[in-house]
């Protein structure tokens, strides 16, 4: 038997979320020693007698085996899970609570309660995504550092923080209250498509890690969709938006890991499969009222995704999708995308006067794209020099070695 | 052909659930590396890491070793091979050595009919 990728940290959190119902979530850390212990044992037992026929049954297990054992031997001395009270004291209903709680639906909204408890307000956003991606997707401190492009002790000392903060709400979020779920649910959108944005365009140099990270944000947002509370027609968006661009990976980046802008992707390494899911969940999303950042951006990858060669691109639609998007949300990033759209459509010339129009663009400034884009129409009208220009004003700010690679070729193409 | 016991010690029970995984993957692969050359004689046993010791005229029992130590058997497995040299050989790929202070003790099995 074979373990599929990444089984251990996906169970992680699977573990971590269900003995934090179980132990209280002032005892985070105790759930994530059983959790450390379940996986050892692991190790020690398949090397030896092979991995067994449900890995995930057999660590889930282990992780409730171990779970009574602290249960029994601490409960005079700590304070578990008020939320469960005197059930967990008495040897009569331990056992059986203990295991309604390993059920399976009980798993997926423990879950669910862990992923509203790290957006906390009293966090701000990317601790709640570090959060996330430490308790409910397994990610070590170093492999989120990286995956941040930050230092070990810097990522660490915002876990930390961030888990102390949790530990002391005393309880874990109620998702049974309608009322407090709907007013943090943006919130976990917020925090689910800052770490999708994270995989896609963020800064680390490993491709791996990052199509990681989009992966990740799709499982959560299914997550999402299957509980009746939380499965919004913004949510259906957001699941939307992640798939139809998530489909793109596979042509963002080539085998010598060499960016690719959408204009020049091999469209037929596009994942259709994904895409169809996203163009699924779009429908899904679009059939009430709601309008939200989320629909619109999905609704862009979709016009994208139907274009079989970027000449085919529907650019009126999608200039108008973004001026759509500066009204309910308006960015200077997404004015540059709509300028972006605005050049595609009428030329170079435009698109330059459409990023020069853009008011303060002083955040832009530092933003590697920025400048590469007005290199870019720059280059398509002929003026080659100023192209360079403004392609080396990009490279200074590339932030991995793709991104500088990538600008390397623009300047490179800007002396031919 | 003749017998060889590895015995093995080590403290490591750090890493993230990803680096667990793939040392676990690891291991297995020596093991069926090893099995399919007809080497492994019996994959051996996982040992719980704390336990009893008995000892002395008076079979006094105390607790020991202790699961933080770092001299305890992990578990064993017997093997075959030519001789000392070459069951040394094939026990420098177990994955264990990734982990800190890892070691395989390798001992020959006494023959019965020497």
């Amino acid at each position: 038997m074979e373990l599929s990728d990444h089984l251990f940290r996906r169970e992680a959190g699977r573990m971590v979320a269900t003995l934090t119902r179980i132990f209280g979530v002032c005892n985070l850390a105790l759930a994530e020693d059983v959790v450390q212990d379940a996986f050892c044992r692991a190790l020690e037992v398949w090397k030896f007698r092979g991995v067994p026929e449900n890995p995930s049954a057999w660590l889930m297990a282990t992780a409730k085996n171990r779970a009574l054992d602290v249960l029994r031997r601490e409960r005079t001395a700590r304070i578990f899970a008020p939320e469960l009270g005197r059930l967990l004291e008495s040897e009569w209903t331990l056992a059986p609570v203990v295991e309604e709680l390993f059920a399976a639906n009980a798993i997926k909204d423990d879950q669910m309660r862990m992923m509203f408890s790290c957006c906390h307000p009293r966090l701000p956003e990317e601790a709640q995504v570090a959060l996330i991606l430490h308790i409910l997707c397994g990610f070590s401190v170093d492999e989120i550092a990286s995956a941040f492009v930050s230092s070990h002790a810097a990522t660490e000392k915002r876990i930390t923080r961030a888990k102390k903060v949790l530990a002391q709400s005393k309880k874990l979020f109620d998702i049974a209250a309608s009322a407090d779920f709907s007013a943090r649910l943006p919130a976990v959108h917020v925090a689910v498509y800052l770490l999708f944005n994270e995989g896609y365009h963020g800064a680390s140099a490993e491709s791996a890690v990052r199509g990681e990270l989009c992966l990740e944000a799709i499982r959560l947002a299914a997550l999402l969709l299957e509980h009746p509370l939380a499965a919004t027609r913004t949510t259906h968006a957001l699941g939307a938006l992640m798939c139809l661009n998530a489909a793109r990976l596979p042509a963002r980046v080539d085998a010598s890991g060499n960016l690719n802008q959408l204009f020049d992707q091999d469209r037929s390494l596009w994942d259709r499969e994904l895409a169809g899911k996203g163009l699924k969940l779009l429908d899904l999303a679009a059939s009430g009222t709601e309008l939200s950042e989320y629909h619109v951006e999905a609704a862009i990858a979709s016009i994208h995704a139907a274009a079989p060669r970027v000449q085919d691109t529907d650019w009126n639609a999608i200039v108008s999708l973004y001026d759509t998007l500066m009204t309910i949300r308006p960015s200077p990033i997404v004015a540059l995308n709509r300028a972006i759209a605005i050049g595609q459509r009428e030329g170079p010339e435009r698109g330059l006067e459409e990023i020069r129009a853009i008011t303060n663009p002083d955040r832009l400034g530092k933003y590697p794209f920025y400048h590469a884009a007005l290199g870019e129409f720059e280059f398509r009208r002929g003026s080659q020099p100023m192209a360079r220009q403004h392609f080396q004003k990009a490279l200074a700010l590339a932030r991995n070695p793709m991104e500088r690679h990538f600008l390397h070729q623009r300047i490179a193409a800007c002396e031919c | 052909m003749s017998e060889f016991l590895y015995l093995y010690r080590s403290a490591d029970r750090g890493g993230s659930p990803e680096q667990l995984q793939q040392r676990m993957q690891k291991w297995m692969a020596w093991m069926k590396e090893l099995g399919a050359k007809g080497h492994i004689k019996d994959q051996g046993q996982p040992l719980e890491r704390a336990g009893k010791l008995v000892k002395g005229k008076q079979k006094t029992v105390t607790d020991g070793p202790f699961a933080e130590a770092k001299d305890v058997v992990g578990g064993y497995t017997l093997v075959e091979a030519r001789d000392l040299e070459q069951a040394v050989e094939l026990s420098k790929g177990c994955p264990i050595f990734e982990a800190d202070e890892g070691t395989v003790e390798v001992r020959p099995v006494m023959k019965m009919n020497m």
